[in-house]
């Protein structure tokens, strides 16, 4: 711990703010009863007691024991570490909008619900789908939507027998844990020797106890699905619906759309494709598009455009129900705008033809020095395998990943997809010039070099960081949670 | 065509393209067959320069109203230091993600890790995780711990004085996956626990109870986490986390889990997001836990750290055997919440509680001296509290009235609830942001209306 917590950094009486003292009449402050002693809190908590500017410090020397875009290159696949607009942050400060109360009414919030009914229609052109949601607070959020929408379509039809879902064995982990939570059975279709969804094993486990197929285009090996419409297809005939996990979305902006392949429920993840930052973690937004079907189970309310303006539509029957406390996370929302109407049709397309022209660059440069399962040719992101490196050389993925904190690189994506074994995968995003991949490309060479000649002093990686690998038994057998 | 936040020359490209054996942009996309590539732009406008956009909002915002809001259910206008905004602003916090990479990313680990302590101490609760997404998604993640931590239960009481949206969010929660909200009656304003032994049976996980309520009154949970025990039930209280600075916390009468929102504890009103939910347990239920888990460990040389851990809950490892589906969470929003406690420390807490307490009672006090509202129910309140009225006219004269002052008077029950017979209970939000000028406003607007 190179900064101690700040509670430790205490001296009592010492104070970071004060506020101004209590302005109403001596007589009724005096006469004010206090809470009743049966429901008065008797603990004291232990919380800093330092000044403002150990405050800022504090928090100002954490800042610089943390690695964000803004700090340099973070090619960590399946997140689109893409660059956050300094724009999008100004507005989102903007006191008309971080003022305004949710239960305001609505004749004095249209500007804030012009922004939310606007993004949706942008969202839907995007995504080629009609209707949406932006009430869902994160990707995973929006899929427990989706899914939600979906079992009360089915329960709505009375085919309740429809209780399985299917994800390919390479989706994302939120995706099975999602089906879980609401109450479906989850199978798994292996992938075929190109890395896509098999369709032979998709055939045999399909029938009418299956409610969606997840998927993700391209999926999480950085590959386009090249059987998505026979899919669609299947899955169809066999009256089931197709949900798009939007996290792979930045590789086919303006190019396609989860409608035009067939999908039914789409999520997007506004923090990744839309360039909305992450936070160190959230908060995200995960808006949930439909077709005709699905849209009279969308989250109330709705927001409509009337006469009289926006307004707050409660009055659908089959909504599914609020999914989140208010309309959403609406300055995630007013970011996510703000990229979309600096990029417009034609800079989304862009973005994603570079984003795959990186990715394919990046992927071509390496396939020399490490495998590459699935090929070179992919679209944002893709995989490689150390697996080689494991066997000669002791060397893990983990490894390679430590060695790259060292040059100030974000490491890839460790170990998933799991079909892929000592698996990085990597996302350079659009946002990254020829010279920062270049830098990359050199650097990632020369570890994978080290790796054959010295592979100990790899292995001991990182060695410029407060702290080395930890460890992770200890962590769990001696739990220290809290101060 | 040069596009914003894309730094390839018309040379890179030719570079890169050469490099990988391609002649033009367009064949990167070659894997896509003729019927899934778009032959058209999507409709959506061209693109705009910084200005232009800037421009373009400045407009959007001017359609925004502000008003000297006394409003709440959820969401409070209450002071917060420059500390949080400036601090919270610092580019390598915001455009981090999730700290996988622990030796990389310390700085994230240990402000997680002061949240998750700053949290298990105003609950008095032993662990906390490192946020979920709202109040009313602790809710549904409060009912699915339960649920999982007792076999063969399905049933969650539930108090029907909870929030209204967090009602809804719960009941959305139990749709169609064979769960099961059972509501236990109010009476006089609070939940009437007396209920409790009869609706109680194997079946239910738990309960959950929330103070303030959806009313703003302060509720008694005596004896409440013994009765839910001896079924091998939990107790989950669900608070405005600035209230456990005056009322009793969730340790205090023995729960089992404490969850709820940090919006009151340094975050914007933001039209309602993001805020920040939150969750702390008793340690038997540590791995029940939902979301990310931050804690303490070392390296080979012995240097103390902070790392991810307990990962063997989450998604990205268990699937569909995970505790929960969430993976991104609220963490900037935490880090907010961090700071601003670090700033007021327990004291300005306790200031903060107190004159929102003694504010609101100022308001209350006086407003029920007037004709035609009233304070119905003779029960402890905090910082927000409920008139109701004798005609749906003078309320919404009332809230016109005062409207054109400039005040945001309160929000109306039903426009959460959208039943006829809330129409006439106006919940009022005083917080110590208020200033006297402002309350003396919104008496002397209220009296012309209500003489």
């Amino acid at each position: 711990m190179r900064e101690p917590l700040l509670i430790d950094q205490s001296k009592q009486g010492r104070k970071a703010y004060c506020y101004p003292p209590l302005d109403l009449p001596k007589g009724f402050s005096q006469a004010l009863p206090p809470l009743p002693k049966s429901i008065q809190r008797e603990q004291l908590a232990r919380l800093p007691e330092v000044s403002e500017l150990d405050v800022v410090r504090h928090f100002t020397r954490l800042s610089t024991m943390a690695h964000g875009v803004d700090n340099g290159m973070y090619p960590l696949g399946s997140c689109t570490m893409k660059y956050n607009p300094k724009l999008s942050e100004h507005i989102a400060k903007m006191d008309a909008f971080t003022k305004i109360h949710p239960l305001q009414d609505v004749s004095t919030t249209q500007g804030s619900l012009s922004i939310m009914f606007n993004l949706l229609e942008d969202l839907s052109s995007i995504t080629g789908m009609k209707w949406g949601t932006l009430q869902p607070l994160a990707g995973a959020h929006g899929e427990y939507t989706g899914l939600k929408m979906v079992k009360a379509y089915f329960e709505k039809r009375g085919e309740t027998g429809r209780t399985k879902i299917l994800i390919p064995s390479s989706a994302h982990g939120t995706n099975p844990a999602s089906a879980m939570v609401n109450g479906f059975e989850v199978l798994s279709i292996e992938a075929n020797e190109k890395g896509q969804v098999d369709l032979d094993d998709l055939e045999a486990k399909l029938d009418d106890s299956v409610a969606a197929v997840m998927m993700t285009n391209p999926n999480t090996l950085g590959i386009f699905e090249q059987d998505i419409l026979i899919i669609s297809k299947m899955v169809h005939a066999h009256g089931a619906m197709m949900y798009y996990d939007g996290a792979n979305m930045n590789a086919i902006l303006g190019m396609a759309t989860p409608g035009e392949m067939g999908f039914d429920v789409v999520h997007l993840n506004l923090h990744k494709t839309f360039a909305t930052p992450h936070g160190g973690g959230g908060p995200g937004s995960g808006p949930v598009m439909v077709n005709d079907a699905l849209r009279p189970f969308l989250p109330k309310p709705d927001i409509q455009l009337t006469d009289s303006g926006y307004v707050l539509d409660w009055e659908s029957e089959d909504s599914i129900g609020k999914v989140s406390m208010f309309w959403g996370n609406f300055l995630v929302l007013l970011r996510a705008y703000v990229y979309i109407l600096r990029m417009g049709s034609e800079g989304l397309r862009s973005a994603s033809a570079h984003a795959v022209l990186n990715a394919n660059y990046v992927a071509k440069r390496l396939a020399d020095v490490c495998e590459i399962p699935y090929g070179t040719q992919c679209m944002h992101e893709f995989v490689i395998s150390l697996e080689e490196y494991r066997q000669k050389y002791g060397i893990r993925a983990q490894d390679v990943a430590k060695a790259l904190i060292d040059k100030g690189y974000h490491p890839p994506t460790m170990y998933f997809p799991s079909l892929v074994s000592e698996a990085l995968m990597i996302e350079p995003t659009e946002s990254e010039s020829l010279e920062t991949l270049e830098a990359f490309i050199l650097v990632f060479r020369s570890i994978l070099a080290q790796a054959k000649e010295d592979p100990e002093y790899v292995k001991g990686a990182p060695y410029s960081t407060p702290v080395g690998r930890l460890d992770e038994v200890k962590a769990i057998k001696e739990p220290n949670l809290r101060y | 065509m040069i596009y914003p936040y894309i730094p390839h020359t018309d040379e890179d490209r030719k570079i890169m393209l050469e490099a990988i054996g391609l002649s033009s942009m367009e064949e990167l996309f070659s894997g896509l067959s003729e019927d899934i590539l778009l032959s058209d732009s999507v409709p959506i406008s061209q693109g705009r320069t910084e200005d232009e956009v800037q421009r373009m909002i400045d407009s959007i915002a001017q359609r925004n109203v502000r008003g000297i809001p006394f409003l709440g259910c959820g969401c409070y206008d209450h002071i917060v230091p420059s500390t949080v905004e400036a601090l919270s602003s610092l580019p390598s916090f915001v455009t981090a993600y999730t700290p996988y990479q622990a030796e990389m990313s310390q700085g994230l680990l240990q402000a997680i890790y002061e949240f998750q302590s700053m949290v298990c101490e105003i609950t008095s609760m032993d662990v906390a995780n490192a946020s979920l997404y709202d109040g009313a998604n602790a809710a549904t993640e409060a009912a699915s711990l339960m649920v999982s931590a007792k076999r063969h239960a399905s049933v969650v009481l539930v108090s029907s004085t909870i929030h209204p949206f967090t009602l809804q969010v719960l009941q959305t929660w139990a749709k169609g996956t064979g769960r099961t909200l059972r509501l236990v009656a109010e009476k006089d304003g609070v939940v009437d626990l007396s209920l409790l032994p009869s609706l109680l049976d194997v079946d239910c996980a738990g309960l959950i109870v929330q103070s303030p309520n959806r009313y703003g009154l302060l509720e008694s949970y005596e004896g409440v986490a013994e009765i839910l025990h001896e079924q091998k039930a939990l107790l989950a209280i669900s608070n405005d986390p600035l209230s456990l600075a005056m009322q009793k916390s969730p340790g205090e009468w023995g729960a089992d889990v404490a969850i709820g929102d940090t919006q009151s504890l340094g975050l914007p009103l933001a039209y309602g997001g993001p805020s920040c939910g939150y969750m702390a347990v008793k340690e038997a239920l540590l791995r029940k836990l939902p979301g990310r888990l931050v804690g303490m460990s070392e390296d080979a040389k012995g240097r103390k750290g902070f790392t991810l851990t307990f990962q063997a809950r989450e998604q990205h490892i268990k699937r569909e055997r995970a505790t929960s589906n969430i993976c991104s969470n609220h963490a900037l929003a935490a880090l907010m919440t961090t700071i601003h406690l670090s700033s007021l420390g327990w004291d300005g807490m306790v200031e903060a509680a107190n004159q929102s307490y003694a504010k609101a009672h100022y308001l209350a006090y006086h407003l029920a001296q007037l004709p035609g509202m009233t304070l119905v129910w003779d029960k402890p309140f905090w910082c927000e509290f409920p008139l109701v009225f004798s005609d749906p006219k003078r309320l919404r004269k009332f809230m016109q009235e005062l409207r054109n002052e400039g005040i945001f008077a309160g929000v109306r029950l039903s426009t959460l609830t959208r039943q006829v017979k809330d129409e006439l209970v106006l919940l009022v939000a005083v917080t110590e942001k208020r200033s006297r000028e402002e309350l003396e406003l919104y008496l002397a607007a209220a009296r012309r209306v209500m003489k």
